[in-house]
């Protein structure tokens, strides 16, 4: 697409996507670090993850505001009143993956001195590293406006889902077996809750990804072809 | 559960269900000359709805809308081709009277232009020459709903006879719709009719479209893309002298489809 006649409207839209990324970034090394701090019962990396939210969320106020400026100052149309739209439900659901990854760290402060078997823990390392890359996809899918990668993510949010649905019944199994695991078990399954709420907002990102490029809300598998 | 107000529900069908065509173009081209400023545009105006033309300078845009009630036959080298009708009927056809025409099809124009006579003068001037009143207080009748009609009646009650031109641009050009209004056409054309007026007397101009497009048919050419999206319900864009794309207007400025278009409306256009 063409440049803007008005260069300094062009300048405020990169900043918006740059602003979008940044806090991306953030969210994904947040929710990455507090399963760390939590299978390695670190305070010290949980601590700081809770400490990051609040940068996100000062990021999240600063889209806000940049959008409701960019409206005002420049009444976008089209395509760009759609980034802008866009811009401001994505920061809305990355703080929220940010706060879900806030709550996974905030567990590693109670189960310091009762770290779970490892066995316990591979499914839920598993299921995080299928949603960091799920939200790796959705970032990406937004900076290249790629409606192909996104349907693609949207599309795999059932993965995350069922791999939710197993580790449920693994972990629902070792609390029947041995009843002095419930304590972290249960930490473990609000993470893994926590984690499967994170997919649904990454499903959220891929729409908004969707209704930036198309005009369409509606995602399906014949958008991306 | 949420009501829907009378005019919400009319919206709502009326997005149902397509106003009848009241002006159709079929393959119109203009030249001015040897050089051609239209290449065979085809536009249906519905009836009782606001379409606005926009698109940038020279593209058309107020050359058609002259077309429409023959403004273009006042220009000598201006040749007219193809067919436009209004109400099925051909109205470059030998027998169409031109001043008949533009009574049905009245026009307001981008710079406020009264008459230099009173306000009453403005308004009875139209009636009275086409003979729509038969007597003075019919006339006085005429005045005051067309004054009312354009929202102008409550500022200017007091003063009927005093110049029009020493009214305000936007109180000159609600009283330029008014005279438009009082020989009761089907269609009001608008060449630009905000562009010299502050955004109050726009405001102002803006709410009568909105109201007097449940009894007439307007069409708007408008270089405020926010106000075509504002007060239409259909846009047309033109470029270089080609109708590019046509559209209910919420998806124009939503989700135009043609590469023109989305460059003029979001300012990427030259």
């Amino acid at each position: 697409m063409n440049d803007h006649t008005v260069k300094a409207f062009d300048d405020e839209l990169h900043l918006l996507v740059a602003k979008i990324s940044e806090m991306g970034g953030i969210a994904e090394s947040m929710v990455a670090r507090s399963v760390t701090a939590l299978i390695s019962a670190d305070k010290g990396i949980g601590q700081a993850v809770v400490a990051e939210d609040k940068m996100l969320d000062a990021l999240q106020m600063e889209v806000d505001d940049q959008v409701v400026l960019l409206i005002a100052k420049r009444q976008p149309m089209a395509q760009d009143l759609r980034e802008a739209i866009a811009a401001l439900r994505m920061a809305t659901d990355i703080e929220r993956i940010g706060d879900l990854g806030k709550n996974i760290a905030r567990r590693s402060f109670q189960i310091e001195d009762n770290l779970p078997p490892k066995k316990l823990l591979r499914g839920l390392q598993h299921l995080t590293d299928v949603s960091l890359e799920q939200l790796k996809d959705a970032l990406d899918a937004y900076a290249g406006k790629d409606l192909v990668k996104a349907n693609a993510v949207w599309e795999r949010d059932d993965e995350i889902d069922s791999l939710y649905t197993s580790l449920f019944r693994e972990l629902l199994t070792y609390m029947m077996e041995d009843p002095r695991t419930i304590t972290y078990c249960t930490h473990l399954l609000f993470c893994a809750k926590n984690l499967e709420r994170i997919g649904d907002h990454i499903t959220n990102l891929c729409e908004s990804i969707n209704y930036m490029i198309t005009g369409d809300y509606q995602m399906t598998a014949e958008a991306a072809e | 559960m949420n009501m829907l107000t009378t005019k919400q529900q009319e919206d709502v069908l009326s997005k149902m269900t397509p106003n009848p065509v009241k002006i159709s173009g079929k393959d119109v081209c203009v030249f001015y000359g040897e050089k051609q400023a239209l290449f065979d545009v085809n536009l249906d105006i519905p009836e009782r709805q606001v379409t606005a033309l926009i698109g940038p300078s020279g593209c058309g845009k107020s050359t058609f809308l002259r077309c429409l009630n023959r403004m273009n036959d006042t220009i000598d080298i201006c040749r007219v081709e193809g067919h436009i009708s209004l109400d099925d009927k051909n109205i470059y056809d030998r027998d169409i009277d031109v001043v008949e025409l533009r009574a049905r099809v009245g026009m307001v124009f981008q710079k406020p232009n009264p008459f230099p006579k009173s306000i009453f003068e403005n308004i009875a001037y139209g009636p009275r020459i086409h003979g729509l009143v038969r007597s003075k207080s019919d006339l006085e009748e005429v005045v005051e709903t067309s004054l009312q009609r354009a929202g102008l009646f409550d500022e200017v009650k007091d003063r009927l006879h005093e110049a029009g031109t020493g009214l305000s641009g936007g109180q000159q050009q609600r009283l330029c719709i008014a005279r438009a209004i009082a020989v009761s056409p089907e269609v009001i054309l608008m060449d630009e009719p905000c562009s010299a007026l502050d955004p109050i007397a726009t405001a102002k101009v803006e709410e009568l479209i909105d109201e007097l497009r449940e009894n007439y048919t307007i069409v708007i050419v408008t270089h405020s893309m926010q106000q075509a999206a504002r007060v239409s319900q259909q846009t047309a864009m033109f470029h270089l002298g080609n109708l590019v794309e046509i559209g209910d207007t919420d998806t124009i400025f939503t989700n135009p489809t043609d590469q023109k278009t989305k460059d003029y409306i979001t300012g990427r256009y030259g």
